[in-house]
């Protein structure tokens, strides 16, 4: 279409009323503040899990003051049973995946910065937008209410396998009622995710400024839109995966559960499903989920060194080409979740070698950004330190990926620490230190305020070292087979190194603590921060060109007309070293080039 | 405090590889016939991986080091060769990475998934259930008696549902909750899920293979050196996972028929 033909009308009326404004609002800008916020209460409720999870392992007679109060049955006397370990593991695991890795990187800050980095007004289906938050609201309050039901949480993990999670209340405390709200949650959550994708890519394709062609968009911009290009196929699967699972348990159906099996001494009235159709669906999204939470994270990244280094990447185009080989690839890889699961060992082989083959461009994006910093004028601050922060983490979580890669060494490390030192780091630690530099960088644009930098900075030592201790003795404690979903190490060969347990439980410790400060320097900063100014950063692309916090429909009356791509920094520009994306002046080079 | 980030990502490098290079955390010693072929492909897989890690975590910490802090105004520079050796060299040194590792390592896959158990082979059955092994060898007449899920009856330790009322080859089957193999005796192990899934995991046997229920699975392996080895779960099976353990007992040959002759007797 023609660009910008669009931008001609208002997308809709400037708000009215309390609720119009702050709740049920149409605004880009507030669903993405409030996808933000939802991820915020999720990764601190799921932080607490964890830290819960990590104390009951290594002191398991530990009273936990006011746990009794949310499970008497749980938790008898503040002191954690094996089943309700499960049943924390598996909140904690669904938490961190669905609510925060795919809120915060990709619904919060794509909500609020892809409409005014391509120049619109606001998304394409603004009604759409706030349903998909509320749409999502309403799954996290359905998941949540499992804490506070009688049955407790579920307790099969966040991969929830059949036939455990599809036969009800004879597989265990949290598996009847438990369940099927995580079940049913999960389903809801799909449409919200389903709802935002379609946006994100109707918005990109659609609502772009006069010359904002597509080489011309923000790296992040392009995470954004390749990344709801990947949700709306992965989420299209989960849903009907999890209708199924429903069905399953409450219609009498048997897509997952086979017949002839025993369970709690009852014959259960199955027949004819297969446990491995669940596998199959749910890793046809798991896997592709693991790029929807780290590819937003890569643009970002990409976004802020741009910034920080004064200078472009050696290519952006290799970049982009290189993020949509990753989510080509990641439909193909699911099966390397599933190389012990029974399936034909011939087809191990056939996902190996695609999951390998994905090292190729993440290889190629590391030596991008590692290369893109020689020559480099790097400003240090609080969003350059978590995205530099990022590169680490992201190799170090990415080569330990090679091992798995491989099925005969999966057969020793499948199902140990290695495989939880693994995605933590790079699923989501690294995906967090996405979020965490993105923070950094666009708190000022959406608040008016600059965050505390000596704060940020602290929380970065904290968390960047804290990271490393905490995940790579996972690495070192796979080695030796130490199996993960274990709520204690009775094992005899555990005895010598259940020191390595309880260091990286007080190192989890510390580092929760650390997120606190990132809390405080967020409230703090929102009501006391310094006022920031338009371009706190001297950046170049349109989020920069307009007020802090931006007025309700972004540019005002204006329509931005975009003459460069966002890459004009070391060059001799009106405002100093750098060129935005909508001023008409020609780029003269810097001397020395 | 780029310089500062520098050392930090130095001794972060150096750190993570030195508990890998003096094998702190060393892997449980191998007692099967396959396990070496495992162990050099992980062996190698650590050698690349590794370098890779510690080369990129140095070069990001020279570069920090290099380019922080820098004068105002101090002239920009580009990577000689700029995206084009970048592209080259993700694709030479992983292309040749996953030809070397994943190719040629999967004769170690081949020979625990693709080779068929040799004629001779042991056959026993294995069954998984919350939170319990259980193993049947088919006696003296070499059958195993078929299995009724609806006469499984534990308090009558009848784990596997066998009839042998009316069902001859289940007469004199024998059920264990320890799998006894022969040292040096290649042994095809039958997979059987009672109720969910779960997974049978020995790490010294370097084998890990999932039970699913409504599939019929086998693995084959030779166990090479006497002794007494943890059998885990590790798929979670419910809330007694963790604890869901049994012991693989290695003996002799002339011990094993021993065995088998005590257990047929009782």
């Amino acid at each position: 279409m023609e660009e910008g033909s669009v931008q001609q009308a208002h997308v809709h009326a400037p708000p009215e009323g309390f609720l119009r404004k702050h709740v049920f609002s149409l605004d880009h800008k507030v669903i993405g503040k409030q996808y933000y916020g939802l991820a915020l209460v999720a990764v601190f409720t799921g932080m607490i899990l964890s830290w819960l999870m990590r104390i009951h392992m290594v002191w398991p007679t530990a009273k936990i003051p006011l746990l009794e109060h949310l499970s008497s049955a749980g938790a008898p006397g503040g002191v954690i049973t094996p089943e309700y370990y499960l049943s924390l593991m598996t909140m904690h695991g669904t938490l961190m995946v669905f609510f925060v890795l795919t809120n915060a990187p990709f619904a919060a800050f794509g909500n609020y910065f892809l409409p005014i980095q391509i120049g619109a007004e606001d998304m394409a289906f603004p009604r759409f937008n706030m349903m998909s938050f509320w749409v999502t609201f309403t799954a996290w309050v359905v998941l949540m209410l499992a804490f506070f039901i009688p049955d407790g949480p579920p307790i099969s993990g966040w991969t929830s396998y059949a036939p455990l999670s599809a036969v009800g209340k004879d597989a265990g405390p949290g598996m009847q009622y438990g369940m099927s709200l995580w079940g049913l949650s999960i389903a809801i959550f799909c449409i919200g995710s389903l709802l935002g994708a379609l946006n994100f890519i109707a918005t990109t394709l659609d609502l772009r400024a006069k010359g904002m062609t597509l080489m011309r968009m923000p790296l992040c911009t392009w995470a954004w839109f390749i990344t709801s290009c990947i949700a709306l196929l992965a989420f299209a699967v989960l849903l009907p995966a999890c209708i199924l699972l429903i069905l399953d348990r409450h219609a009498g159906t048997s897509f997952y559960v086979p017949g002839g099996l025993v369970i709690s001494d009852r014959l259960q009235p199955h027949s004819g499903g297969s446990p491995l159709l669940w596998q199959h669906l749910f890793w046809f999204f798991g896997h592709p989920e693991v790029y929807i939470a780290i590819l937003p994270s890569m643009g970002i990244v990409s976004h802020i060194l741009v910034n920080s280094m004064r200078k472009p990447l050696l290519s952006s185009k290799v970049v982009i080409y290189s993020m949509m080989s990753i989510g080509f690839l990641s439909y193909m890889v699911w099966g390397h979740h599933m190389f012990l699961s029974g399936m034909n060992p011939i087809s191990a082989l056939a996902f190996s070698f695609p999951t390998l083959t994905i090292t190729i461009p993440a290889t190629v994006l590391t030596l991008i950004w590692l290369g893109s910093l020689y020559g480099a004028n790097i400003q240090i601050n609080s969003a350059s330190l978590f995205a530099l922060g990022f590169i680490s983490m992201f190799v170090a979580g990415g080569v330990s990926g090679f091992f798995l890669a491989q099925p005969s060494i999966d057969i020793y490390l499948h199902a140990t620490y290695f495989v939880v030192g693994h995605f933590h780091m790079v699923m989501g630690v690294a995906s967090l230190f996405g979020v965490f530099a993105g923070t950094y960088f666009w708190f000022p644009k959406m608040s008016g305020r600059m965050m505390s930098e000596p704060l940020g900075k602290l929380h970065f030592w904290i968390t960047f070292i804290g990271t490393y201790c905490i995940f790579m003795p996972f690495h070192y404690l796979g080695l030796i087979g130490n199996v993960r979903r274990y709520q204690s190490f009775v094992d005899d060969f555990m005895a010598p190194y259940l020191g390595v347990h309880k260091f990286v439980t007080v190192v989890a410790l510390i580092t929760g603590a650390a997120q606190f400060l990132f809390l405080y320097n967020l409230i703090y900063s929102r009501f006391k921060g310094k006022p920031a100014p338009d371009n706190p950063w001297n950046a170049t692309t349109l989020e920069w060109s307009i007020p802090s916090p931006p007025p309700w429909n972004n540019f005002g009356d204006r329509h931005p007309i975009v003459y460069h791509d966002p890459f004009q920094y070391g060059v001799k520009g009106s405002k100093g070293d750098y060129v935005m994306q909508d001023s008409p002046e020609q780029v003269v080079p810097a001397s020395g080039d | 405090m780029g310089k500062l980030l520098a050392v930090v990502l130095v001794i972060i490098a150096l750190a993570s590889a030195y508990p890998i290079v003096t094998h702190m955390f060393p892997l449980p010693e191998d007692i099967s016939t396959h396990g070496h072929a495992i162990d050099e492909q992980l062996n190698d897989t650590m050698w690349e991986a590794g370098i890779s890690f510690v080369a990129a975590q140095l070069v990001l910490a020279f570069f920090v080091w290099s380019f922080t802090g820098r004068k105002e105004g101090s002239p920009l520079k580009n990577f000689p060769g700029g995206a084009r050796v970048m592209v080259l060299g993700a694709f030479l040194l992983v292309g040749t990475e996953i030809l070397a590792l994943g190719v040629l390592g999967q004769k170690a896959w081949a020979t625990v998934y693709f080779a068929p158990s040799k004629p001779g082979a042991i056959q026993i059955q294995a069954q998984a259930e919350q939170f319990a092994f259980y193993f049947r060898y088919p006696g003296a007449d070499g059958k195993f008696g078929a299995v009724h899920p609806d006469k499984i009856d534990e308090g009558n330790q009848n784990y596997f549902g066998l009839d042998p009322a009316n069902d001859v080859d289940a007469r004199d089957d024998i059920v264990s909750g320890e799998l006894v193999v022969p040292v040096d005796h290649e042994v095809q192990l039958l997979m059987h899920a009672k109720d969910v899934g779960h997974s049978f995991y020995v790490r010294e046997l370097r084998i890990q293979q999932d039970f699913v229920p409504g599939l019929d699975l086998s693995v084959h392996f030779t166990a090479t050196k006497i002794g007494r080895y943890e059998i885990v779960c590790t798929q979670l099976c419910g809330l007694g996972h963790y604890n869901m353990k049994a012991y693989l007992n290695v003996v002799s040959e002339a011990d094993y028929e021993k065995w088998l002759k005590d257990q047929a007797a009782q």
